[in-house]
């Protein structure tokens, strides 16, 4: 059946079996192969993408749930020109080994600072305790994130959206 | 002016990072071609089983369906999973058919492939194909295995694989006089490496040419190439394995699975690309487990503390089948049970078992997790028993500077000799304890503050690296004057391609922007790789990048001396841009035509790692949880490359070693059924479990045996977890008499554990 919703800002249109999940429709019919997938089962949070900015995991949402939805991926966090705020913490705190449960982790945490920018350490620990990483150990994660806070301040949003945005 | 070795040492941010941040690494799920077909992999439900039928008429019927293979369309004699490591005869019997050909002994073991246009199609003709098995006794653990009562071999007469023997010294003489002995039977459980991303390949037949490529592979490409190419029966030209981005691998990754024949196999048959990749149940009851060991141990001391010997039997529980590395944690079981204290005499050995579980090969710091589990605990109820210090127990048997190189036990059958190369064991020991705040916090062992037991525990551990026996490089200086650097080892996560620039760059005197790439995994790129595993990358592709720039200077001065007219000796490269002359004279390097320069090194001994961890937990004697308020881990590990990386896998390793510790368990019931195959059931370490933990990463002792001084680290993180955690939760339960000897340390155990402690202090 068909499904139309927004990817990272771009109207799209699929033709899917209903029984297709979002992470799969989002990786092999859409080819936006940021979006991970660790487990299908909810638990590892590699999938996790924005639909209607809130942290959602693709691999627990089928595509035809998303009619009409808002969806945004690693790859609508990114820019060709440079690294964001948040990704460049995560280059500077070694957050990241294998790469694999990074996307999971830029977008659960871009979701948790947009909403909560003045969060603490137990409070990211506990948004990010569904996503899971097999290489950092997440020190480096949790302190990357923390840093990152400052960019997610209204103040700091404001001149971005005024800036350069790419 | 740059100063030369400037960038190793440095912690530049990583090269990789600019991908994988944007969502755009390339794992091999992500890849697609035109005509592809999707495999799907039907596993046995019966843990021991004598195949009757297989039917698969209703799923070839199934639209979408393109074919399904099963082991009577391979061949004659369907070929068997290789050990890569220790290939005794011993262990041929005992070999892995790539797909059950008359028996399954395990859940999870592949009995029919599926080819369909689609993987959910493939998925559904799963269900359709009928399996006739008929049951047999399934052997749950060593010792049903040790009865030979139900055999997973019935031609082999035994479900003893082999036994393996460490000695060192005169163990009967040493105990003979002793004036103190305690026996201690301990064990560790079954758990996995589990990287995040699962496995997978995708294989492509080029029929006009005949020539498979395989992508998705990882740790041993060529040793993996060889195999296939006498499997199939090509030459090893015919295939190349290309590694893509690499989910983690932590030693289990990588290895020969059975799939690593049967989808190439397939594409071959279908004349089409051919896609596989597993959903995590599959990764949690096919990829290699590890760990489920078991020792039975006398240690002999004199009253003053100095240990005078080691013996006793150790049982490791293989699983099903013999496969690649599947003998090395058995190994290193025995031969490391010492770790880096000095035990004169030594005697054990290691059976390994055959049950009907899910074969084991390495997972990161193989053996060395269990025994280090096993003679830490050892040693703390020793020092409770002597009434010793703990730590001075350990500072006086710990090898010294002086007797290094020291000699440790030799395995038979095969002779595995081995020493501890280099380093200072006590000084990292000091500096833990100066990190933890030893003196002070040790006040509060068995304290019970606010309704939890306080504890603490200090442990020492030797991480061994640089495998051998070769690796292999090339750098190419490019027409734009930028250097490639091809090498034969293995990326699995680790950072290699920032690492390996840092290490080029300053061989060839050059800035990292110099580097115009490192390329590594692919069966293409070097004649000859050995890979990732043993904590080897930096050590052996690192020391064959430097020989291969040294030869790459030497070339350049050659061909440069020609268009200068000169000596070769008397050319200077500057900065890597230029070749200067005598008077001054120059040429651009850009000007030089192809230059390429291999290099390798060769190596036949290991380095070893080593250092302290240090843990002060809280214990809830009504919850039987435990909270780790403090963790040090010192490490040296030689040169260091990049301090942001290096940091970075002390950090991870010992996150995952506390997993082990406290949660995770790969639990069967006694058919043979894995209980654990969700990463609902199965648990690993999130980011809320240990926050309050830190890594010191020395190099003060370089490697003598490398140029680089380097001497691997990884490993090191895990190794100690195990030991320290269990002596910790002791420690604060000393009040109770509370000895754990099996992990994980779950709050049930612990609780259990408590339980029998007061009932038996109630008694009294």
């Amino acid at each position: 059946m068909s499904v139309r919703f927004r990817v990272n800002g771009r109207e799209v249109e699929v033709n899917v079996e209903p029984r297709l999940t979002l992470a799969d429709c989002l990786r092999h019919h859409l080819r936006l192969t940021g979006t991970h997938v660790g487990c299908e089962h909810g638990v590892c949070g590699a999938c996790t993408v924005l639909v209607d900015s809130a942290a959602v995991r693709s691999c627990l949402m089928l595509a035809v749930q998303a009619e009409g939805a808002e969806v945004v991926t690693v790859e609508g966090l990114s820019s060709d020109a440079e690294l964001t705020p948040l990704q460049k913490s995560f280059r500077k705190h070694h957050a990241l080994q294998c790469g694999f449960c990074t996307p999971g982790m830029i977008t659960t945490a871009h979701a948790l600072l947009t909403e909560e920018p003045d969060c603490d350490a137990a409070r990211v620990r506990e948004v990010l305790s569904g996503n899971l990483c097999r290489c950092t150990g997440y020190i480096p994660i949790v302190e990357a994130v923390l840093e990152a806070r400052a960019a997610y301040q209204p103040e700091a949003r404001a001149s971005d959206r005024s800036g350069k945005r790419a | 002016m740059r100063t030369v070795n400037s960038l190793i040492g440095s912690p530049i941010e990583r090269v990789e990072d600019l991908r994988f941040l944007r969502g755009r690494g390339q794992y091999v799920d992500d890849l697609a071609r035109q005509d592809m077909l999707h495999a799907a992999v039907l596993r046995s439900a019966v843990a021991h089983g004598r195949i009757r039928a297989i039917d698969t008429a209703a799923a070839r019927a199934l639209p979408g369906v393109h074919s399904v293979i099963t082991a009577k369309d391979i061949g004659n004699r369907v070929p068997r999973v290789p050990m890569r490591l220790q290939p005794l005869p011993d262990f041929e019997p005992f070999g892995q058919p790539v797909i059950a050909e008359t028996k399954v002994r395990y859940v999870g073991e592949a009995l029919a492939v599926v080819l369909a246009d689609t993987a959910a199609i493939a998925e559904d003709a799963l269900g359709l194909i009928e399996i006739d098995i008929e049951p047999l006794p399934p052997v749950a653990d060593r010792q049903a295995s040790a009865k030979d009562a139900s055999l997973l071999f019935e031609e082999a007469g035994t479900n003893r694989a082999i036994t393996f023997r460490a000695v060192r010294g005169d163990v009967a003489a040493a105990f003979a006089g002793a004036p103190y002995v305690r026996r201690e039977r301990l064990r560790t459980q079954r758990h996995m490496a589990l990287p995040l991303e699962p496995r997978g390949l995708l294989a492509e037949w080029d029929g006009a040419r005949e020539r498979l490529t395989i992508y998705g592979g990882a740790k041993v490409l060529f040793f993996n190439r060889r195999t296939l190419a006498k499997q199939l029966g090509v030459p090893e030209s015919a295939i190349d394995i290309v590694e893509n981005d690499v989910g983690g691998g932590f030693g289990a990754r990588g290895e020969f699975y059975p799939e690593d024949f049967l989808i190439p196999f397939a594409a071959r048959l279908a004349g089409r690309p051919v896609k596989w990749t597993e959903d995590r149940r599959e990764h949690l009851m096919c990829m290699n487990h590890a760990r489920e060991a078991e020792c039975d141990v006398e240690i002999a001391c004199t009253r003053d503390g100095t240990i005078l010997g080691l013996r006793g039997h150790a049982y490791v529980d293989v699983g099903a089948y013999m496969r690649t590395n599947g003998a090395v944690g058995a190994r290193n079981v025995a031969q490391f049970m010492s770790g880096p204290y000095r035990i004169p005499h030594i005697d054990i050995d290691v059976a390994l078992q055959l049950t009907n579980k899910t074969p084991v090969g390495t997972y990161r710091g193989p053996g060395r997790f269990e025994t280090d589990f096993f003679r830490e605990r050892l040693l703390d109820m020793v020092a409770q028993d002597l009434g010793l210090d703990r730590v001075e127990f350990r500072r006086r048997n710990l090898v010294s500077q002086r007797e290094m190189p020291y000699q440790i036990a030799t395995i038979t059958p095969f002779e595995s000799k081995d020493e501890l190369d280099s380093g200072d064991y006590h000084s990292t020991l000091d500096r833990c304890l100066e990190e933890i705040k030893w003196s002070e916090k040790s006040k509060l062992a068995g304290e019970l503050i606010d309704g939890r037991y306080h504890g603490l525990a200090v442990g020492c551990f030797i991480e061994g690296g640089a495998a051998g026996p070769k690796e292999s490089a090339r750098i190419v200086l490019e027409p734009d004057g930028r250097y490639s650097v091809y090498v034969g080892s293995s990326a699995i996560g680790q950072g290699l391609e920032t690492v390996f620039a840092q290490i080029a760059a300053d061989a060839l005197e050059v800035t990292i922007d110099c580097i115009g790439g490192v390329f590594h995994g692919s069966t293409s790129y070097v004649e000859d790789g050995y890979g990732a595993y043993h904590s080897r990358s930096v050590v052996m592709g690192g020391s064959a990048i430097l020989d291969a720039a040294t030869k790459l200077r030497e070339a350049i001065r050659a061909q440069a001396a020609q268009r200068l007219d000169c000596r070769p000796s008397d050319v200077e490269i500057i900065e890597g841009v230029k070749a200067v002359g005598p008077g001054g004279k120059s040429v651009a390097l850009t000007e030089l035509s192809s230059i390429s320069a291999e290099g390798a090194f060769l190596n036949k001994k290991h380095t070893y790692t080593y250092g302290a961890h240090a843990a002060h937990v809280a214990v809830d004697p009504k919850l039987g949880h435990v909270e780790l308020l403090d963790y040090v881990l010192v490490a040296d590990c030689g040169r260091i490359i990049n301090p942001l990386t290096v940091h970075g896998q002390a950090v991870g390793s010992l996150v995952q070693g506390l997993g082990g510790a406290m949660m995770e368990h790969l639990a069967y019931d006694q058919e043979g059924q894995l209980l654990t195959g969700s990463l609902a059931d199965y648990l690993i370490p999130t980011a809320s479990d240990f926050p309050n933990l830190r890594a010191v990463v020395l190099e003060n002792h370089p490697s003598p045996i490398n140029p680089l001084g380097a001497k691997g680290a990884g490993e090191g993180g895990i190794i100690a977890a195990g030991g320290v955690m269990a002596n910790a939760v002791a420690n604060a339960l000393s009040a109770l008499g509370m000895q754990p000897r099996e992990l994980p340390l779950t709050p049930t155990r612990i609780w259990e554990l408590v339980q029998a402690a007061q009932q038996g202090v109630a008694k009294q």
